[in-house]
């Protein structure tokens, strides 16, 4: 029977054509946004040499922290959630945003890394936003190898969720602490940092492509977390056939 | 000769239920009043039947403070030589070689909180007492808090005798007593869920460390702080972050405790 129903949810449904979609619109809003930053958005006035190029990653390191956020806002609702419901969709919902998320996050430190060469002359510092995230990636990457050394389905869902529950708690905590620690971050749209070092005004131009830029992201990681989210739910029925062929 | 053993041994085997029927009439009625001792005078008895069990398992076994205090001291030592030829000024560093010691011996202690019951298949005796989920994490928090202030209660000295530094300062080892709560109230609860994980002994560190950032920052910037001699207004905010840091957690492990053995 349950075969029977893994075909079926396989063959073209409403859920696969809006997925479909979703996939076009995806390409759709990447190529748009790698044109917005790469021509359309308006070079920095008060940025010259190589800091006027670097700042052109800024629309992909806001893209990918946008989505390593929406990834662990997906990955908290789902731990709280399968703890409440102990329903195992929930759980591959927390470890497809979790690994999308990681992925996001190491792009968003990655980036930030070139452009921080050129304007802070240095790959790495302490800076809380910087700290926070890193925390973030190791925390997103201890879930992920915690998960695999835990053998029972249920057990697995249940100790990672509470593992995700507990990361997630310390993470505002990290982050106050990191900012009264140190900070040179530029803030870019609200307040300014009198300490912040590289930072540049906002155009309309510029600010268009950072709505582009969330947006493209906020797609691309929608995506990725649904086929994962879909593929892990086919790992869990194959292992479950495979079960009771056994 | 080989008859009559063999002979013997069902008969002595056959012994055993002859009492047990005795030894079960006798248990409900205690089982009883353990549960209704009631009130939180009960609850903290309990607790304390828990942390005594730990408690006398080490002194009789010294098996991980023991381990703890050898790390505790090799790590200040070869902290020490590492930084001796190129730091001109202990001040600079021995603030993190505190913190870092202090976090990395207690991961050892941590480890065999629960590790020791799972090696010796004592895990299901303990989670068969008559008590609450939670008198149990409560019991094992308190044995390892203790032997996490056992442990630092040497690593203040020989960091002072090592790196020339007063350390001992009060609101030092406040900050030091403040984050090893914090530390030991995340540590035994990651201990317990690290311990049905395969690679146990290696995953705790993995999964504590990342989450014990804000304590080691707070307690970096709190020694570093008062080492340089500022007064109290200027470092409070690190005590703070560690109160809240406890309370947070505590709470939490607390309300999630509960959760681990279900099946089991």
């Amino acid at each position: 029977m349950s075969t029977l129903a893994v075909a079926r949810t396989n063959r073209m449904g409403i859920g696969n054509i809006l997925l479909m979609l979703l996939n076009v619109a995806t390409v759709v809003a990447m190529g748009l946004l790698m044109w917005a930053a790469l021509v359309y958005a308006r070079p920095a006035s008060n940025l010259a040499g190589d800091e006027q190029t670097a700042q052109r990653i800024f629309y992909l390191h806001m893209g990918c922290n946008i989505g390593a956020l929406v990834a662990y806002f997906a990955s908290l609702t789902g731990s709280l959630a399968y703890l409440l419901t102990r329903k195992l969709g929930w759980d591959r919902l927390t470890l497809a945003s979790i690994e999308v998320g990681t992925l996001c996050g190491i792009g968003t430190l990655v980036t930030g890394m070139f452009w921080a060469k050129p304007t802070w002359n240095t790959y790495w510092t302490w800076d809380p936003r910087v700290t926070t995230a890193t925390i973030t990636v190791l925390l997103y990457i201890a879930y992920i190898l915690f998960r695999n050394g835990i053998d029972n389905r249920q057990t697995r869902a249940r100790f990672s969720s509470i593992y995700a529950l507990f990361a997630f708690l310390s993470l505002p905590i990290t982050f106050y602490s990191a900012r009264w620690f140190r900070s040179i971050h530029p803030v870019v749209f609200s307040g300014s940092n009198p300490d912040a070092q590289g930072g540049f005004d906002i155009g309309p131009s510029m600010g268009q492509t950072v709505g582009i830029a969330s947006l493209a992201f906020t797609l691309l990681c929608a995506t990725l977390m649904i086929y994962r989210w879909r593929q892990l739910g086919l790992e869990d029925q194959m292992a479950e056939l495979r079960e009771e062929i056994e | 000769m080989i008859v009559s053993i063999s002979n013997a041994t069902p008969a002595q085997e056959q012994m055993p239920p002859l009492h047990e029927p005795q030894l079960d009439e006798a248990k409900p009625e205690q089982a009883v009043k353990m549960r209704t001792g009631g009130g939180l005078a009960g609850y903290l008895r309990k607790v304390w039947a828990i942390a005594a069990k730990d408690l006398r398992a080490e002194l009789r076994a010294k098996e991980s403070l023991s381990t703890m205090i050898a790390f505790s001291l090799l790590a200040v030592l070869i902290f020490g030589l590492a930084f001796d030829l190129r730091v001109p000024d202990a001040e600079m560093i021995a603030p993190g070689v505190l913190w870092v010691v202090i976090l990395f011996s207690g991961i050892l202690g941590l480890n065999r909180s629960f590790g020791a019951e799972a090696d010796r298949g004592t895990m299901a005796a303990l989670l068969l007492a008559p008590v609450d989920r939670s008198a149990i994490y409560f019991g094992k928090f308190f044995a390892n808090l203790v032997f996490m202030l056992l442990n630092e209660a040497l690593i203040l000295p020989a960091t002072l005798i090592i790196f020339d530094l007063n350390i001992l300062q009060l609101w030092i080892v406040v900050g030091v007593f403040l984050g090893t709560v914090g530390y030991v109230a995340v540590g035994t609860l990651f201990a317990a869920l690290a311990a049905n994980s395969r690679a146990r002994e290696s995953m705790l560190p993995i999964l504590l460390l990342p989450v014990m950032v804000p304590v080691f920052m707070a307690g970096v910037a709190l020694t570093a702080n008062v080492l340089d001699g500022r007064v109290l207004e200027e470092f409070q905010r690190w005590l703070w972050i560690m109160v809240v840091y406890d309370l947070v957690f505590v709470t939490v492990a607390y309300l999630v405790f509960e959760l681990i053995w279900e099946e089991v």
